[in-house]
């Protein structure tokens, strides 16, 4: 019984090297801040064209992920970057609208709206005369 | 796959990081990264050199190029609009005013120097000048 696992299992690691893709993905820079509204959150993705930008939200967890092609080989004097993919999940706070998320992408940076649901925002109450 | 050392270019790198760190330092700024925000590369073709340079959230029409042989400099700002009761919760991405200064490696032509910016990477283009081409010469047979 113990052979035969051994063998499955060395099969599966072949066909696991040959199929792995080389991607590399870095952590994009961000910054966050909080308006009466909601929360904005910004982030640099240089390189980052709009269609291969992924962003999604699953139980309350915030995924952005950028993809970028690998660029050709040249003759490089220096190189300081490389074209590579951004990833990084966020925690939303129980308090934001996640059907009002809007996100913009514009000169390699994104930015999206994260508004406080309408219920959490503090509210005048009117006082009308008796 | 391990790239042979290569002796002098490693030098060549240091030679370059130890200017470009003297070339940013000044005093209450010498702990700043050697490498200089924005990053950038700087290919070499037969015809000409590519610099590329990360600039995200930036507009364009506010970067400064500016050649003369021997150099390229590109200056910039990166700023945040106004706005009253912010409460910051991640502060990562920098703001600020920048300025690069890059040899190159090959004289240029000046006049057809061009730059585009997109998705936020500035690319310049700077063809060689004839003289720094490559030149083919040819044999004649006596």
């Amino acid at each position: 019984m113990k052979d035969k696992e051994l063998a499955t299992r060395e099969d599966n690691l072949s066909t696991r090297e040959t199929t792995r893709a080389r991607e590399r993905f870095v952590t994009p820079k961000v910054d966050i801040y909080e308006t009466s509204e909601g929360l904005i959150l910004m982030a640099d993705m240089p390189g980052i064209e709009k269609n291969k930008l992924n962003i999604s939200l699953e139980k309350g967890i915030l995924t952005i992920e950028g993809r970028q092609d690998n660029g050709e080989d040249a003759n490089y004097v220096f190189r300081e970057f490389a074209p590579v993919g951004y990833y990084r999940r966020f925690e939303l706070p129980a308090e934001i609208d996640q059907d009002r998320i809007e996100a913009n992408l514009k000169g390699g940076a994104l930015t999206l709206r994260l508004p406080k649901a309408a219920k959490v925002l503090p509210k005048k109450i009117e006082i009308k005369a008796a | 796959m391990l790239a042979a050392l290569d002796l002098f270019r490693e030098m060549d790198h240091f030679r370059r990081d130890l200017n470009q760190f003297l070339r940013n330092a000044e005093p209450g700024n010498l702990l700043a990264p050697v490498a200089g925000w924005p990053a950038a590369n700087m290919k070499e073709t037969q015809d000409g050199l590519v610099l590329e340079l990360q600039v995200p959230g930036i507009n364009p029409e506010e970067l400064d190029i500016s050649v003369k042989q021997g150099s390229l400099t590109v200056t910039g700002e990166r700023t945040l609009e106004e706005a009253e009761n912010r409460t910051w919760h991640r502060r990562e991405r920098g703001f600020g005013k920048f300025s690069r200064t890059f040899e190159l490696p090959a004289e240029v032509d000046t006049d057809k120097v061009s730059a585009a910016f997109k998705d936020g990477i500035l690319r310049v283009k700077l063809p060689k000048a004839e003289t720094a081409k490559p030149k083919r010469i040819e044999i004649s047979m006596a």
